[in-house]
């Protein structure tokens, strides 16, 4: 097998909250209070191959855009290591890492909050490579015109502000100015969940015909299983800070394993459904200050057994290409 | 039977220095008693304005300038001040998007629970107490005794929205205007508030406007469907037909662009083009500049066509059996 473009092994990022004074003083005399730890990604391993598009799903504070950040480089791994075309980042020359971090592009939610509001879209979009030197200072104007037309904006508006643009223009800057460092790998968080539906499907051919056109390799994040299902070749669910379930696509939508999934496919809304009594799942997923222990869905699980509280599931095959993390396989 | 809620005609402007916003201009829908009806449209397509209209939360500069909004055959458009207010939080309610925006973030639960009782019913605090807690246990609030005495900060934010519904529906009210309630939280909890509204309006009889951008979650909900675009009902009909048998060349485009399990892999349909500046409004039809079947007709503006128990506006509609 050929290495993997992205791999990343038993990362975890724990986020902690240090005691203020009071709390300190407080913990002296006696309180029972201690520093707070988030387990947001906890032993988390995937290996990307060229050309793939990964969905990752799971619902808010799973851990899912933390994740995102750690493969982007914004945030370093507690443990664990990430490795880019099978070199661990971290160990690498500086240069080398330099072009690593470059290959590895983020695309994020919010258009308003990811864009400088002060900076030209033509800044936005040319800083990084002019910085890198992809481009020269005199050849600067035609590399953005370029990269603009790529994503489909009109390179006459180069010289405005992102507030004169709405949200399915703005997230297309977003993603020219990814594409500017010409990246081999994207990653995008939620990027189509702030936009109406009919821009999101103008914004999703765009990611297919780019994957196309560049050779890309893409880890998107979504809470929307529609979407994930229409775009990615494997899909991963993810829940409080752990990998529940790994498999294609076609797999996973067909025979969903985990029974996390399997409530996940059942109560996403779909077109094709009428007049549906639902009947959801109970309960909410819980806090990852205070992760339930064994399988952290035994809570909500309507099969959990008692060894589920206990132990940790293992991540293990089920069939060829699809893992899961479940007691249940050992059963049968 | 009469209809619980007939809208004819609303118009509701903003009178803005810059111009006029014509953010609802010609909403015309009827629902009867029990029934749910989805309000689908993009954002700017005036389904919010629409709802706030109805319950009488305009203000300066919006008005309601045109229209008729009959409830239990009572009008209440530009019904006075005092008239709404017996009428808001008693016969017709509101869920808001985010549930901020409804609960007052220093009040217990129970403290604005008990409020609203209290605001149109004479009744002891013990009963409305009893009542409000009842209310929390039937959306699915876990140990509702307690969570009365809980700050809505203590709260997630699916609690959060179920306290919003509990408190919409706690004087029974005919009439519940949903305004995106679900669209702020996972898919999980989504389902579990669907569940919950769903069954409350079966066991009280009350009718149900849900507003949303999202057309799978009314699909699966909703008897009736209104699509709006641009200020405008563009089509509506009975959730199969509008969602099997679209017409309108918009909803055709809208329903193409939702990633489905038989379009894996393919390109999405896209509208081209984006919503229209509701500062400047095209002449005639508001789709016509994103239309693929726009024809010279388009500039004058289509009036509603009723045929077969469905309503559309559009010159050149696709007609059943033809895409």
């Amino acid at each position: 097998m050929s290495t993997p473009l992205l791999e990343i092994r038993d990362v975890s990022k724990r986020f902690v909250k240090r005691l203020d004074v009071a709390g300190k003083i407080a913990a002296r005399l006696g309180a029972n209070i201690a520093d707070e730890t988030v387990h947001a990604v906890d032993g988390f391993s995937l290996a990307i191959e060229k050309g793939e598009v990964v969905g990752l799903v799971g619902e808010s504070g799973c851990g899912k855009s933390t994740l995102g950040r750690v493969v982007a480089g914004i945030h370093a791994a507690t443990e664990g290591q990430v490795f880019f075309e099978g070199e661990d980042i971290a160990a690498m020359s500086r240069t080398r890492r330099r072009d690593a971090t470059l290959a590895i592009q983020m695309i994020f939610q919010d258009p308003f909050a990811s864009l400088n509001p002060r900076m030209l879209v033509q800044d936005i979009i040319g800083e990084a490579a002019r910085y890198h030197g992809l481009t020269t200072n005199s050849g600067l104007s035609d590399y953005v015109d370029e990269v603009m037309a790529k994503v489909g904006l009109d390179p006459s508006l180069k010289k405005r502000y992102p507030h004169q643009f709405s949200g399915g223009q703005r997230q297309r800057i977003g993603i020219a100015r990814a594409l500017a460092v010409k990246p081999k790998f994207l990653v995008c968080d939620e990027a189509i969940a702030a936009l109406d539906v009919s821009i999101q499907a103008q914004v999703i051919n765009l990611f297919m015909d780019l994957r196309e056109e560049f050779d890309l390799t893409y880890l998107f994040i979504s809470h929307d299983l529609s979407v994930v299902e229409h775009i990615a070749d494997r899909v991963v669910i993810m829940y409080l800070g752990r990998i529940v379930e790994n498999a294609t696509t076609e797999d996973i939508f067909a025979r969903p394993n985990h029974p996390y999934t399997q409530a996940l496919l059942a109560e996403a809304p779909r077109l094709d459904q009428r007049k549906r009594d639902f009947a959801p799942i109970k309960g909410e997923i819980p806090s990852p200050l205070h992760p339930p222990g064994g399988c952290h869905f035994h809570p909500r699980c309507p099969h959990a057994m008692p060894r589920c509280a206990s132990e940790v599931p293992q991540f293990k095959t089920v069939r060829a290409g699809h893992q899961s993390a479940c007691h249940l396989n050992d059963e049968s | 039977m009469t209809n619980t809620l007939e809208v004819k005609g609303l118009r509701t402007h903003f009178f803005m220095r810059g111009g006029v916003v014509k953010a609802v201009d010609g909403v015309d829908f009827s629902i009867r008693k029990g029934e749910i009806m989805g309000l689908v449209g993009e954002s700017g397509s005036g389904k919010s304005i629409t709802g706030f209209s109805i319950i009488g939360l305009i203000d300066p500069p919006g008005e309601i300038i045109g229209g008729s909004i009959k409830f239990n055959g009572e009008e209440i458009a530009n019904a006075s001040e005092e008239r709404l207010q017996k009428i808001r939080g008693d016969r017709i309610a509101m869920v808001f998007q985010d549930p901020m925006m409804t609960l007052n973030p220093v009040l217990r639960i129970d403290t604005q629970m008990i409020e609203a009782i209290e605001a149109h019913r004479s009744v002891s605090k013990q009963e409305a107490w009893t009542r409000a807690r009842d209310t929390l246990g039937m959306v699915g609030i876990p140990s509702p005794d307690e969570r009365m005495r809980a700050y809505p900060h203590q709260l997630s934010g699916g609690m959060r929205q179920r306290v919003a519904i509990a408190t919409a529906f706690l004087n029974e009210p005919d009439l519940i205007i949903a305004d995106e309630p679900t669209t702020a939280l996972d898919v999980t909890i989504q389902a579990q508030i669907i569940y919950e509204a769903q069954n409350l309006c079966r066991r009280t009889g009350a009718s149900l406007i849900w507003i949303t951008h999202d057309l799978a979650v009314v699909a699966g909900l909703a008897d009736h469907i209104s699509v709006m675009y641009a200020g405008k009902v563009v089509e509506q009909g009975a959730t199969d037909d509008v969602i099997d048998r679209p017409v309108h060349p918009y909803t055709v485009g809208l329903l193409g662009s939702v990633p489905t399990a038989n379009k894996r892999g393919k390109r999405l349909y896209q509208i081209s083009g984006m919503a229209p500046n509701m500062m400047a409004l095209p002449e005639g039809c508001a789709f016509k500049e994103r239309c693929p079947r726009r024809s010279p007709e388009c500039e004058k503006t289509p009036e509603i066509t009723n045929r077969h128990g469905r309503a559309f506006r559009c010159h050149h509609p696709h007609v059943e059996g033809q895409s």
